[in-house]
C-alpha cells in the first residue's frame, strides 16, 4: 500500500510541480546537513572498507599494499565457504517460515473479533524487543537439562533436544527464535495489504459457492503477492545480515556450526584484529546483499509488469 | 438459483450463530497465534522472579512461593546497572535528537526535490551490513584518540537512527498537500519559513513515527557498542551480554537484566502501538 500511494503521489506532484518551476524554491540547503553526516558515517566506511581490502593490515602491525590478495585468499579460504552455505541456509528458514506463519497471523487478524487490537499489540512485541535481551532468555529456554522447552517437549511425549548446543540443530533453533521475533513484521506488511482488497470480488465469489480456501487461494493470494514479495526482500535483507541473535546465543558455535558470514566477519576483524582481510570478506558480503536484493526487485518489477498486462 | 432463493430466509438466524461461532474461532485462533509471545514474556519474568533453586527444579516451577525481588537489586548494585542505563539513555537520546535535527529537514529537502538518488544511497545504507561501517569508523575513532568517551557510539547510532528519520520523513512529505506551501511561497515567504512554519506542523505526526523508531533501533543496538564500548560506556544491551560471559551464570539475576534492558522498549511500544505500526507498514516496505 505504501509504496504505491507514494508511487501515485510521486508523479501527481510531478505534475503539479512543473508549473510553476520559475519560483521553484532552492531546496538543497535542507539536505546539506544530512549530506555532510551521511558522507560521514555512511560513504566514507563504505570507501575506506574499499581500500583497506586491497590491503594487507593487521591492527598493531604496519599495512602493506597487497592488491586482491584478500580476494584470493577468501577464495580458497574453507571456512569463509562453509559460513556461507551457513548464511543461506539460515537466511531461506528465516525468510520461509516467518512468511507463512506471518500470513496466517494476518489472515486471522484482518478479521473482526473481540480482543483484536490488543491481542495485536502483544503480537508485535517480539519485534521491537531487544534482540540481546530476548537472546539471553532463549538460551536459558534452551538449556538441555534445566530448560522449560525440554520439559515442554517431554509433556507431549518427545525425547530432549540439545537445540543450540547440537551442530545439526543449532541453525534450526536460531530460525526458530528469529521466526518469534519477526513474522509480526511478515503480519504487518500483509495486513496492509489485506486492509486495501476490493470487497467485489469476494461477494461475487460467495454466489458463485466458492468454500473460504478457494477464495485464499484464487483471490487473496494472487492479490497480496506483491506484499508478500515485499516482505519477502525485507525479511531476506535483514536474515542475511543478522547478528545479535546468534552471537548472543552461540557465537558461531558449537565449533563453527552457526557461523555466518556476519559472525567471520566479526571474528576475522575485532577477534583476530585481521582488518584488511575482514574488509574485503565485508566488500563481497555487501555485493552479496545487493545483488540479492536487486534480483528480488527485479522478481516484483516483473511480477508487477505482467500483473498489468492480464490487466 | 431457485433453490438457494427459497433457503436463503429459513438459513437467516442459523447464520447469526454462524457468525458469532466464527468469531470464537477466530479469537480462539489469534489466542494461539500469540500464545508463543505470552508464554515468553510470562517465562522472563518468571526467571526474573526466582531464587537458583526454584529456577534449576524439575519439573520448571512458574509461579515461585518466594519471589526473588533481590535479583533486581542485585543487578543494579553489583553490576552498575545505573551507569549503564544512563549511557543508553544519552546514546540513544543524543542519537536521536540529533538525526531528527539533520533528518526532518532532509526528508522534506529530498521530497520536494524529488531527489531519488538521495534516497537510493539511504536505501543501499539500510542493506549494508553494520560491520561494515564498524571496521572503518572503529580506525577512524581510535585515531581521533575518542574512544573511551561516549561520541563513538552516539556516531555511530546516527548509522541506524538518520535513515529511519529521513526515508520516514521523506515519504511523509510526499503525501501532505503543496497548495500550502505554494501559496506561502508567493506571498513571500522563504523556503525556511514555509518549511517551519507550513510544512513542519502538518508533519507532526510523521515526526512522532520516525522519532519512536528511531528511539527503539538505536536502544536496541548491540554490535557497534561491543566493538566501541569501554567499562565506563557500555550501553545496556552490552551491559547484559557482559553479564553473561564474566559471571558464573545465575539465571535470576540474569533474567532480571534482559527484563530491565527491554521494559522500556516493550512498554513504549504497547503505548505507541498504532505509530509503530504506521511506521513499520510505511517505513520498512521502504526499507526503514
Amino acid at each position: 500500500m505504501a509504496s504505491v500511494s507514494i508511487e501515485t503521489a510521486r508523479t501527481e506532484t510531478g505534475d503539479k510541480r512543473s508549473k510553476p518551476s520559475r519560483l521553484a524554491p532552492n531546496y538543497w540547503p535542507f539536505v546539506v546537513p544530512a549530506l555532510i553526516v551521511i558522507g560521514a558515517v555512511i560513504v566514507f566506511p563504505w570507501v575506506f572498507t574499499l581500500w583497506m581490502s586491497v590491503n594487507s593490515w593487521t591492527l598493531g602491525q604496519a599495512q602493506t599494499f597487497a592488491g586482491l590478495d584478500n580476494y584470493i585468499r577468501l577464495a580458497t579460504d574453507f571456512r569463509f565457504w562453509e559460513s556461507l552455505w551457513h548464511t543461506l541456509i539460515f537466511t531461506v528458514l528465516a525468510v520461509v517460515a516467518p512468511l507463512f506463519l506471518g500470513t496466517l497471523a494476518a489472515l486471522i487478524f484482518d478479521a473482526q473479533f473481540p480482543g483484536r487490537g490488543f491481542l495485536r499489540g502483544v503480537f508485535v512485541m517480539p519485534m521491537m524487543a531487544t534482540p540481546v535481551a530476548i537472546a539471553l532468555v532463549w538460551t536459558m529456554m534452551f538449556h538441555p537439562q534445566l530448560g522449560v522447552l525440554n520439559y515442554l517437549l517431554s509433556l507431549v511425549g518427545i525425547g530432549p533436544q540439545e537445540w543450540i548446543y547440537n551442530r545439526y540443530s543449532v541453525i534450526p533453533s536460531l530460525v526458530l527464535v528469529e521466526t518469534w521475533q519477526w513474522t509480526p513484521l511478515i503480519m504487518l506488511i500483509v495486513l496492509g495489504g489485506l486492509a486495501a482488497l476490493p470487497r467485489e470480488p469476494y461477494e461475487s465469489a460467495e454466489i458463485d459457492g466458492a468454500n473460504a480456501w478457494q477464495k485464499f487461494r484464487y483471490l487473496t493470494l494472487p492479490m497480496i503477492a506483491p506484499f508478500l514479495m515485499i516482505g519477502v526482500i525485507i525479511r531476506s535483507i535483514d536474515a542475511i545480515k543478522s547478528f545479535d541473535i546468534i552471537y548472543a546465543m552461540t557465537q558461531g558455535g558449537p565449533g563453527t556450526a552457526s557461523e555466518t558470514i556476519n559472525i567471520y566477519l566479526y571474528n576475522t576483524a575485532f577477534s583476530y584484529y585481521d582488518i584488511g582481510y575482514g574488509s574485503a570478506m565485508a566488500v563481497v558480503f555487501f555485493v552479496i546483499i545487493i545483488a540479492l536484493s536487486f534480483a528480488l526487485m527485479m522478481v516484483r518489477a516483473r511480477a508487477n509488469w505482467s500483473d498489468m498486462e492480464t490487466r | 438459483m431457485e433453490h438457494g432463493l427459497v433457503e436463503r430466509p429459513l438459513n437467516k438466524r442459523p447464520l447469526v450463530r454462524r457468525k458469532t461461532l466464527d468469531r470464537i474461532g477466530l479469537l480462539f485462533a489469534a489466542l494461539v497465534m500469540v500464545s508463543p509471545v505470552v508464554l515468553f514474556f510470562l517465562w522472563m519474568i518468571s526467571l526474573s522472579l526466582k531464587y537458583e533453586i526454584d529456577n534449576g527444579a524439575y519439573p520448571p516451577i512458574l509461579i515461585p512461593e518466594n519471589f526473588a525481588w533481590s535479583n533486581y537489586v542485585q543487578v543494579f548494585r553489583e553490576n552498575n546497572f545505573f551507569l549503564y542505563f544512563w549511557n543508553s539513555v544519552l546514546v540513544t537520546g543524543a542519537a536521536t535528537l540529533l538525526a531528527l535535527i539533520i533528518g526532518v529537514p532532509a526528508g522534506y529537502g529530498i521530497a520536494r526535490l524529488k531527489a531519488e538518488r538521495a534516497a537510493i544511497v539511504i536505501m543501499i545504507a539500510r542493506m549494508t551490513p553494520g560491520l561494515s561501517f564498524l571496521i572503518p569508523l572503529f580506525l577512524l575513532f581510535q585515531w581521533l584518540n575518542l574512544l573511551g568517551t561516549l561520541w563513538p557510539q552516539i556516531i555511530i547510532h546516527l548509522v541506524v537512527t538518520v535513515p529511519i528519520v529521513v526515508w520516514i520523513m521523506i515519504g511523509y512529505f510526499e503525501t501532505t498537500p503543496m497548495e500550502l506551501e505554494e501559496a506561502a511561497s508567493i506571498d513571500g515567504a522563504t523556503p525556511w519559513q514555509v518549511f517551519r512554519l507550513v510544512a513542519l506542523p502538518i508533519a507532526k505526526p510523521g515526526i512522532v513515527v520516525a522519532f519512536i523508531l528511531a528511539l527503539i533501533f538505536s536502544w536496541n543496538n548491540f554490535v557497534f557498542g561491543i566493538v566501541l564500548a569501554s567499562r565506563t560506556t557500555r550501553t545496556l544491551p552490552v551491559a547484559v551480554y557482559n553479564m553473561l560471559s564474566f559471571e558464573q551464570v545465575s539465571w535470576g539475576p540474569l533474567a532480571a537484566a534482559a527484563l530491565i534492558v527491554t521494559l522500556p522498549v516493550l512498554v513504549l511500544t504497547l503505548f505507541a502501538q498504532k505509530q509503530i505500526v504506521a511506521g513499520l507498514t510505511a517505513g520498512a516496505v521502504k526499507g526503514g
